[in-house]
């Protein structure tokens, strides 16, 4: 299926977030996760099933001020 | 010795990680600066880069605390997500919540702050919340659940300095046990010293520093700057007068003419 990962179409196999992630090369990085704009936390991406045209935003600690 | 949610913080200064010129001179300065709290903020990762793994790697290595901001939300929906997101990659309750107004000024939408604030605080976050010098405001954030409040000083990264002294002055005379930190705006460490000196509790300082052409030194400056301003409110500064008083004593004085 076809989803956008942070703003980019990208194809994957997984059907799960957990799975998606470590497909996505995301395995062990300290990110967190929100589908369609809902955060999905770190123990529920196995539950997060991912469809067709879904919104993945995938974010790790920045500089900020 | 001033807390912060009951942690105690040695250092009255804070600083923001954004925009050293490389991770090495941010390591320098955060040491220069002796600032036990630092900002940190999230983006989005790029499986390839993994530039926020090796940022995150630096700041832990600091063993400073962090205090993650929700910089660049706009609505109350996204500063609340990404106070959860923060959550759980930065393992802290603690959040400085923005929530942006207007691009120009980058000034916080008050309103939507106060009820990001409120969904936070019930829901056990620590709120900092980045608001304006406004009386009113301060009060719905603390009647919200924040017990820290951060007024900007100026618009962010202007480095105008305290823009509104009476505003700021009843602020802190409004609010005596309510710990104040003067959030976005100082550009010289003399605005950071006035901040001080006018009772506030301690300051956000990034681009001033970040930006400076020589980081780690001005990194100094602003402790020491911090440091001689809480010591000048603690030793309580004098009244200012419109008038001359000669600080010579006159009595005993010759008659020369």
């Amino acid at each position: 299926m076809n989803i956008q990962v942070n703003g980019e179409w990208r194809e994957v196999r997984a059907a799960d977030l957990a799975a998606a992630l470590a497909e996505l090369g995301f395995a062990e990085a300290v990110i967190a996760t929100a589908v369609n704009g809902t955060f999905v936390p770190a123990p529920k991406r196995s539950a997060a099933a991912l469809a067709d045209g879904d919104r993945l935003e995938v974010l790790a600690p920045m500089q900020g001020g | 010795m001033l807390s912060l949610y009951e942690v105690p913080v040695r250092s009255r200064l804070l600083l923001g990680t954004a925009r050293f010129p490389s991770p090495a001179v941010l390591a320098e300065a955060v040491q220069a600066s002796g600032a036990e709290v630092l900002t940190v903020s999230l983006r989005r990762e790029s499986a390839g880069e993994r530039a926020g793994q090796a940022f995150w790697s630096i700041v832990r290595e600091l063993g400073a605390r962090v205090l993650p901001n929700t910089a660049g939300c706009h609505t109350v929906k996204e500063a609340v997500t990404t106070a959860h997101m923060a959550r759980e990659v930065f393992a802290t309750s603690w959040i400085k919540l923005e929530v942006i107004g207007e691009e120009d000024t980058l000034q916080p939408d008050v309103f939507g702050l106060v009820e990001a604030a409120r969904i936070l605080c019930a829901e056990g976050f620590e709120v900092f919340p980045y608001t304006t010098e406004d009386l009113i405001v301060a009060e719905r954030l603390l009647a919200a659940g924040c017990r820290v409040l951060m007024p900007w000083g100026a618009p962010i990264g202007s480095g105008m300095g305290l823009n509104n002294l009476f505003g700021l002055k009843a602020l802190r005379a409004h609010f005596p046990a309510v710990p104040l930190v003067i959030d976005a705006g100082i550009g010289v460490p003399s605005h950071a010293a006035q901040a001080l000196e006018l009772g506030f509790d301690a300051v956000l300082i990034n681009t001033a520093v970040s930006q400076a052409v020589d980081p780690v030194r001005m990194a100094a400056a602003f402790a020491q700057a911090v440091s001689a301003g809480h010591e000048a409110f603690l030793a309580g500064p004098m009244e200012p007068r419109d008038m001359a008083v000669p600080s010579t004593p006159v009595v005993g004085s010759a008659l020369l003419r």
